[in-house]
């Protein structure tokens, strides 16, 4: 990179499964007065802009339009992402890449999805060519349900792991007054005795569908210091795509390209060698339990077929060796637009130490992953101190 | 300053957005599709370099970054490599209305291929699929058959069905 970038400010609205009281953009300006509120700024303040949400889900096209002045974009620069359920890491990665190249000094990260709005799961469904696998896919649902199988076989996982991942996100979301499903009391037989939706995922191994919004503040070394005592330095960025059909690797889960190649790239950049001795906590986008225990594999923080052991010995718990999604993940909260962007930000929180009742202590180098349907994947790197 | 005063009901207003779509599926599909439909068969391209038979057929092997050299038929048998049976309700894209479930859907590695295709299965009962179990394509009646992947109806386990 040329220059350093840190975020100095990040914010987030209280996800539930419908907001009846905002609109779009009154929702997105909740996100971003409470992230610039949080550390006595103003738009004014803001060089440039970046937004992203998944446009289909509410079916609006230049929906920047609409809150360029709720955001205080207006007669500034405001660049759009649209790229799947990584677009909220991807903002941020814009962000840095755009502080980093010297043309602004201070850039707000913006993710947002209104999912009572629309169809999610057929919207979701078109990212599928028409020709081949549109006719068949079922939404994330199915994709994940394939997947799933896939997974287990090469890993030999049990369903019990896997509700064990679901109550670790559920019970941490109750230390998070952000996050949309909070369940202190939830049990693995309760996950085990939940509906099946698409075999072997059954409705609790699933994220839900949010109503929410997320920003940043990303800003360069003398202007970070002056807006934050502790400012969470950005540290590696990397983004990976795999091919374009879900079938060109069945083992798209179970070995997941795109996250192998963007997690090895940031630990290389970072100058990490073991990700679990030197990652001090990761938020990483697990839209389905089975997933979360599969990234652990790629991520290299176990190797192949031991994530649902690293989830039995409690190495991710809030309290483990290298705890994992604290704020309650995706399981807990998924405004899908704003889910990747919310990784990049409670990585950040625990960096700068505000992260409140799921702050980890002693933060110095946290990873967040996007993830974007098997095949995408950014990967950010944040420390405590200056690259 | 002023505060915005309490409301009594927030406004939602609901609307249907009915829009139609022609999609252009290219010089590939095309190909593949009329071979299809005129006989049944079922291709895809190999990649000069890596040597793997891409299904869907693709000008490009994406991994080798070089176009792809030769069309070779794949199937009509092959093996699962990932399946599940979908138990919840959702509107088709493809046709705007709900897909009917349970309906059981795979990952088929075509006999010859070295990628999968999702496809239909003929089985939607998720205790009689596994990984690895063969299965093999039922067609539609040539003169039904139009031209897309619907022409195959959906892979059948192969041999006699386990316990009907
Ligand atoms: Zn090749």
């Amino acid at each position: 990179m040329g220059r350093n970038a840190a975020i100095v400010a990040a914010g987030q609205t209280d996800h539930v499964s419908r907001r009846l009281d905002v609109s779009i953009p009154e929702m997105v300006r909740e996100a971003v007065d409470r992230c610039l509120g949080s550390k006595d700024l103003n738009p004014g303040q803001v060089d440039a802009v970046v937004v992203g949400n998944m446009e289909l889900f509410e079916g609006i096209n230049f929906p920047e339009l609409w809150m360029a002045s709720a955001i205080g974009a207006a007669g500034k620069p405001l660049f759009k992402l649209n790229n799947g359920g990584t677009v909220g890491a991807s903002v941020a990665v814009a962000a840095a890449h755009l502080v980093a190249s010297g043309l602004y000094d201070v850039v707000l990260g913006i993710g947002y999805e209104k999912q009572s709005e629309g169809e999610t799961q057929s919207a979701i469904t078109t990212v599928g060519d028409p020709a081949w696998e549109r006719s068949v896919m079922a939404g994330a649902i199915g994709n994940f349900g394939v997947m799933a199988s896939t997974y287990v076989a090469e890993s030999g996982v049990t369903a019990e792991q896997a509700a064990k991942v679901t109550v670790k996100a559920r019970r941490n979301a109750c230390l998070n007054p952000h996050a949309h499903l909070q369940s202190p009391d939830i049990t693995v037989e309760e996950v085990l005795a939940s509906r099946m939706l698409a075999a072997p995922l059954r409705l609790l191994d699933m994220c839900p569908s949010s109503d929410g919004a997320c920003a940043v503040v990303m800003a360069a070394p003398d202007r970070a210091r002056e807006m934050t005592p502790r400012p969470a330095w950005v540290a590696a960025t990397e983004t990976a795509h795999d091919t374009q059909f879900m079938g060109d690797s069945p083992k798209r889960l179970a070995r997941m390209r795109s996250l192998i190649a963007a997690s090895d790239s940031v630990y290389s950049k970072a100058g990490i060698v073991d990700p679990r001795a030197e990652l001090d906590v990761a938020e990483v986008y697990e839209p389905a339990s089975y997933a979360e225990l599969a990234m652990y594999e790629s991520l290299r923080f176990c190797d192949w077929g031991e994530g649902g052991s690293l989830v039995d010995e409690g190495v991710t718990l809030m309290d483990g060796e290298l705890p994992v999604n604290p704020s309650g993940g995706v399981l807990s909260t998924n405004p899908v637009g704003a889910t990747a962007l919310i990784r990049v930000a409670e990585a950040a929180l625990q960096v700068m130490g505000e992260a409140g009742d799921h702050q980890i202590p002693g933060v110095e180098t946290a990873l967040a992953t996007g993830y974007g349907g098997n095949a995408w994947t950014e990967a950010v790197i944040l420390k405590g101190s200056a690259p | 300053m002023s505060t915005t005063p309490p409301i009594d009901s927030a406004l939602r207003l609901e609307y249907v957005a009915d829009f139609e779509y022609s999609y252009a599926a290219g010089k590939f599909a095309s190909r593949f599709m009329d071979a299809l439909r005129n006989e049944a068969r079922i291709q895809g391209t190999r990649c000069g370099v890596c040597d793997k038979v891409l299904v869907p057929p693709r000008p490009v092997c994406g991994l080798c970054l070089e176009r792809t050299a030769e069309w070779v038929d794949v199937g009509p048998g092959g093996v699962i490599t990932g399946y599940t049976v979908v138990e919840v309700p959702f509107i088709d894209p493809m046709t705007g209305i709900k897909r009917p479930i349970p309906y059981g859907f795979a990952f088929v590695r075509l006999d010859g291929a070295d990628t999968n295709i999702y496809h239909f299965l003929e089985e939607s009962r998720h205790d009689k699929i596994s990984i690895g179990m063969r299965i093999t394509a039922v067609f539609k009646p040539a003169p039904e058959r139009d031209g897309t992947l619907a022409d195959i109806i959906h892979f059948r386990a192969e041999g006699p069905a386990a316990d009907e």
